[in-house]
Parts: C-alpha cells; sequence; structure tokens
C-alpha cells in the first residue's frame, strides 16, 4: 500500500484542497441560484444573504416564464447542443481512425491540418461564414449553429481521439478481421466501446462553450424561433437598464440541463471496460 | 499436400526491408515454429501469411490456393494473439461464434463446435462469463478455443505464451502439443523462447534480420546447425564459441563446443578459471574464463567446484563445430 495514501495527515490535506477548490469553484453558481430567489432591493443590499421570509420572491422566475418563449429558446439550445456533440463524436472518431489505423500517402499532413483548427479560432472566420450561410440560406436555422459548432469541436475532438485510437490494441482489431467484421463493424463495435473515456472528455470539452455561446446564435440565428437559451437571456440586460431578478433566473435554470449531461458524461470518464480484453 | 507455401516472399515498410525472399511450406498436419531474435521480422511472416499485411512482393499459397488478394477472413485460417485479443463485449460462447455467424453457419453446427471445443479446453463452465471475469490461462484457452471452433486449414499462433507465468506456460505448452495432435491440424508457430520452438516443433524455420537461416527439424538443427547464428541460437545454455587457435596454434576458424559436450579432465584442451558455479542438483552449470572468453560447461549431477578455482576442460573432438569468419560452418 502507497505509504503517502494511508497517511492521514495527508489524506486530511488532500481532502481539504480539493474541498477548498470545489467550493471556490461553486461559489459563483451558489450566489447566482440564491439570488436568483430574492427581490431586487435584497440583491443588491445583500447578495451573500440566503432568501428569508421577507427577501423571497420568483418575481424572476416569472417575468423568465412570461417574456419570451423560454421553453422554445431552451429547447433550441440542447437541439443544438445535443446534435453538435453527435456530429463532432462521431466525424472526430471516425476521421481519428482512419488517421490512426491506416497508413495511406499524406496521413501525417492530413493529421496536422485537421489539428490547425485548435490553434484558428473560429471566431476569425465570422463574415466568411455569415456570407455562407446567407448563400446557402441557412441563416436562421438551427442548421447554421450545428455546422458551426461541429467544424469548430471536430479538430479538438480528432485530435485526442487519435491519440487514444493509437492505444487500442491492434490485435484486437486484427482478430476482427479474421473473424470477418467489417472495418465499420470492428470501429463501431470494438474500437468505439473502448475509447469511451476519450469520446466523454470530447463531450464535455465541447458541451460547455456551445451551450454558452452568445457569438454566433447573434449573427447566424437571432430570429425568435432559432433564439438559443443564452441569447434568449439578453432581452433582460439592457443597456441602461438590466432586469437582474429575471438574468439571474435564466441563468438558474440554464444550468440544469448541463449539469444534466455533464453526470452522463462524467459517468463514462469514470467506467473502464477495456479491463479484459488485453492483458 | 501443401498447408502453405511462400515463394519469393518480400516485405518492405517504405524504404525499410522486413522480409527478404522467404521461402518455405508447411506440409499437411505440420507443426511449424518461426523462432528468432525479436524484431527478425517473424511476426510480420505471420502477419503476412494471415493478410493482415499484404506481401510487397511473392506468392502466398495457403492449401493449394493463391491467396494474396484474399481478405484474411477468406483465407481459411485462425489466430490466436499474445495479447489474447478478446472481444471485451462478449462472453466466452460470444466470442467463440462471432467467427462462425459471420460465415452464416447454422446454430446446430455453431452449438456443435462450440460444445467440442470448450470439452477440449475445459471451458465449459465458463461459457457465460465475460473475459473480464478470467484469469490469463482461462483467456488464452478461450482464444485458443475461439480459433478451434473455425476448422481453419492453418491455425496461427503469435507468441500465444508470453503473457503467462512460467508454471502456466509449460501447462499450456503441453495443451498446445496434445491439441495439435487430437486435431491433425497445420499450424505456426512463433516464439522467440528457443525451448519453446525444439519442444513444440516438428520443423522450426530460424530467422534473423528477415532471411530464413535454417529449416529443419529441432534435433536437425541441433545437431547440425548450418551456421554460427542457429548454432548459437538453439540449444540451452548457449553453445560457446571461441577461436579455435585456444586448442590448435595457427587455427584461426572460430570453435564451438555446447555446454552439455564439455567435462572435466585434467588433461584437457582448455585451461579454466572458475567465475561462477550455478548447481542445479541434476546439473551443475560452471561457468570459466579460458583466456578471457567465457565458456559455460553443464556437468551431469553434483559436483565440488567453487569460483576461483582453476580446472581444466575436456571436450570430444568430434562434437566440436568449426565455422569460419563469415560465421559459416566449415569442417
Amino acid at each position: 500500500m502507497n505509504k503517502a495514501r494511508s497517511n492521514p495527515l495527508n489524506t486530511l490535506m488532500m481532502h481539504g484542497a480539493l474541498i477548498l477548490y470545489t467550493l471556490i469553484a461553486l461559489f459563483p453558481v451558489f450566489v447566482i441560484l440564491i439570488n436568483s430567489f430574492k427581490e431586487r432591493r435584497s440583491i443588491f443590499r445583500e447578495p451573500l444573504a440566503l432568501p428569508n421570509a421577507e427577501s423571497y420572491s420568483t418575481i424572476g422566475y416569472n417575468t423568465v416564464m412570461q417574456q419570451g418563449d423560454f421553453f422554445l429558446y431552451f429547447q433550441n439550445s440542447m437541439t443544438v447542443t445535443v446534435a453538435s456533440l453527435f456530429f463532432v463524436l462521431l466525424f472526430g472518431a471516425m476521421a481519428a481512425y482512419a488517421l490512426s489505423e491506416y497508413r495511406f500517402r499524406g496521413n501525417m499532413l492530413m493529421g496536422l491540418y485537421l489539428a490547425l483548427g485548435i490553434m484558428i479560432p473560429i471566431r476569425i472566420g465570422t463574415v466568411a461564414i455569415l456570407e455562407m450561410m446567407v448563400a446557402t440560406g441557412l441563416v436562421n436555422t438551427l442548421w447554421a449553429l450545428i455546422l458551426v459548432y461541429t467544424a469548430q469541436g471536430l479538430p479538438l475532438a480528432v485530435f485526442i481521439l487519435s491519440e487514444f485510437m493509437r492505444q487500442v490494441s491492434d490485435d484486437l482489431k486484427n482478430a476482427g478481421r479474421i473473424d470477418g467484421l467489417s472495418e465499420y463493424t470492428i470501429f463501431f463495435r470494438l474500437v468505439l466501446p473502448l475509447v469511451r473515456p476519450a469520446m466523454a472528455t470530447v463531450a464535455v470539452f465541447n458541451m460547455i462553450p456551445i451551450w454558452n455561446d452568445l457569438w454566433f446564435p447573434l449573427i447566424l440565428a437571432p430570429a425568435e424561433e432559432t433564439k438559443t437559451l443564452t441569447l434568449g437571456s439578453q432581452v433582460f440586460i439592457g443597456q441602461f437598464v438590466t432586469d437582474w431578478n429575471a438574468v439571474l433566473s435564466a441563468l438558474s435554470m440554464a444550468i440544469l440541463p448541463v449539469l444534466v449531461l455533464y453526470v452522463i458524461f462524467s459517468r463514462q470518464l469514470i467506467r473502464g471496460i477495456t479491463s479484459g480484453a488485453v492483458k | 499436400m501443401t498447408a502453405l507455401s511462400l515463394q519469393n516472399v518480400n516485405k518492405s515498410f517504405g524504404e525499410v526491408h522486413v522480409l527478404k525472399d522467404i521461402n518455405m511450406e508447411v506440409e499437411e498436419g505440420e507443426f511449424v515454429v518461426f523462432v528468432g531474435p525479436s524484431g527478425c521480422g517473424k511476426s510480420t511472416l505471420l502477419r503476412v501469411i494471415a493478410g493482415l499485411e499484404d506481401a510487397s512482393s511473392g506468392e502466398i499459397r495457403i492449401g493449394g490456393d493463391v491467396v494474396n488478394l484474399t481478405p484474411p477472413s477468406k483465407r481459411g485460417i485462425a489466430m490466436v494473439f499474445q495479447s489474447y485479443a478478446l472481444y471485451p463485449h462478449l462472453n466466452v460462447r460470444g466470442n467463440m461464434t462471432l467467427a462462425l455467424k459471420q460465415e452464416r453457419q447454422s446454430k446446430a453446427v455453431i452449438e456443435e463446435r462450440v460444445q467440442e471445443a470448450s470439452r477440449m479446453l475445459n471451458l465449459e463452465p465458463y461459457l457465460e462469463r465475460f473475459p473480464s471475469e478470467l484469469s490469463g490461462g482461462q483467456r488464452q484457452r478461450v482464444a485458443i478455443a475461439r480459433a478451434i471452433v473455425r476448422e481453419p486449414k492453418l491455425f496461427l499462433f503469435d507468441e500465444p505464451l508470453s503473457n503467462l507465468d512460467a508454471a502456466l506456460r509449460m501447462n499450456t505448452r503441453i495443451e498446445i502439443a496434445n491439441l495439435h495432435r487430437q486435431l491433425g491440424a497445420s499450424m505456426i508457430y512463433v516464439t522467440h523462447d528457443q525451448t519453446e520452438a525444439m519442444t513444440l516443433a516438428d520443423k522450426i524455420v530460424v530467422l534473423r534480420d528477415g532471411r530464413v537461416e535454417q529449416i529443419g527439424s529441432p534435433m536437425e538443427l541441433y545437431n547440425n546447425p548450418a551456421n554460427q547464428f542457429v548454432a548459437g541460437f538453439l540449444g540451452s545454455p548457449a553453445m560457446n564459441f571461441f577461436p579455435a587457435e585456444l586448442v590448435q596454434d595457427g587455427d584461426d576458424r572460430t570453435m564451438g563446443v555446447r555446454p552439455e559436450d564439455l567435462f572435466l579432465d585434467d588433461s584437457g584442451a582448455l585451461a579454466a578459471r572458475v567465475s561462477h558455479v550455478e548447481k542445479l542438483g541434476g546439473d551443475t552449470n560452471v561457468i570459466a574464463q579460458v583466456n578471457r572468453h567465457q565458456i559455460t560447461a553443464r556437468l551431469f549431477g553434483q559436483h565440488a567446484v567453487e569460483p576461483g578455482q582453476d580446472l581444466r576442460l575436456g571436450f570430444n573432438p568430434q562434437n566440436a563445430f568449426h565455422f569460419n569468419g563469415e560465421g559459416m560452418r566449415v569442417e
């Protein structure tokens, strides 16, 4: 047994540090949550106080529900995030498999080309993207966002996944080939389950920026029926007056779905099913 | 009929020439072992035979048919991998039946073959278990069973025992030898372990740097090695090599004598100083210096030899091998 791990003092310090970090990380979320249940004046008077009988109010939530179609925004955000993640993972994994598994001319260059996207922010191309979307008639559709986010997520996905796919045992793939499995079956049935933790990592990395993004929804899909949650919440932030109750309530509700998705993916992160496949 | 024949098979990865003009045949029912140091190309050769790598040139025939362009699953082969390569998401039965289902065999045939193979390898109690719930030895048996159910024309084993511990290795080695007798199938077995090669093979192919050094039965190679490499590679402890002028003045050849052919002899040709003694009970291995050349003698029985002692080692001249400057055997 590792001595450092069994030492109670070390354990205490380790847990202390982790708990401290958790508290720091959760603090802003906590402040948002408690203030979303307070009336406007108490938010500014005592931002850190818990809502009590006097200051408790759900006016923020009422405003959010009444103004604008909040559930539609919600649905839009969800559709865009889930669809983008699906395409990022699907195409990212396929490209990564091709790059790591097959020897072909330009393999190396292709890998570098795909990784280039990590270094160049996609927002630099906003104008060109907008022009393209206008030309193809995709402006003000959710597809515009899904396509852009897929493009944005692919470089990192390919980069991370190809590294993990190289670690998948060649013997396993070869056993599949000798048993007559097609390359697609090998990819979907043997390789993908083994890189599931890496897929979950990629999903988590991509999910949050997509969910929170304001830039592309504002530019590519600002129409009422395609507004995302982040964009929808902006109506409460004005140049001169900001409805803080509504903003905090909208944000509180926006946290929930990401939290659920995160829990789903993080379980995958932990679960290792590789044991027993190869020694 | 020949189970496998290779004609002038070459394989290059880019600039690196890995296999050079390999010519050999495996007869029906023969157990052939490819042996050589790591990096000699033996695993690559096995992959070329399996169809996992394409030969750069040359012709591969399995059961008489040219299979250069045939995909692995259609070559009538089955392979057992060093890392077992069991499908983690399938239980033992699923692992064994996957290939048969791909071949669209009937349920009755599949069931019968699974029964047969699991009986041979004592896997009946484990059929519903997953690979992660099995020990290393059991996993290896599942991997072998998965090959058997396919009833291939040719079995390929890629260092199947190197992940097992010593005791299990010996048991599995005997199990594989028994299987070969029961099935009467042609098998190719890759290993770097000369003991496995000597004990299992009908025919050994010694490879070095992508070239076949010698092909023959274990005893042929042991008694009549073609060159210094084969002589030194087979046999344990390895053959001693020293300049022949230690024994005879003016002789520029290299002399080779097996440790088991050396004996203590007061009038022996080699004056040696003992540097280390390994007492194994049945044998005594004496490691000694002869003119700064290290010589190992394997003496049968127990001997009172201690490090630092001076002694003379003799051998029967007809047990000595001679090699020229290029390492080729000469008389």
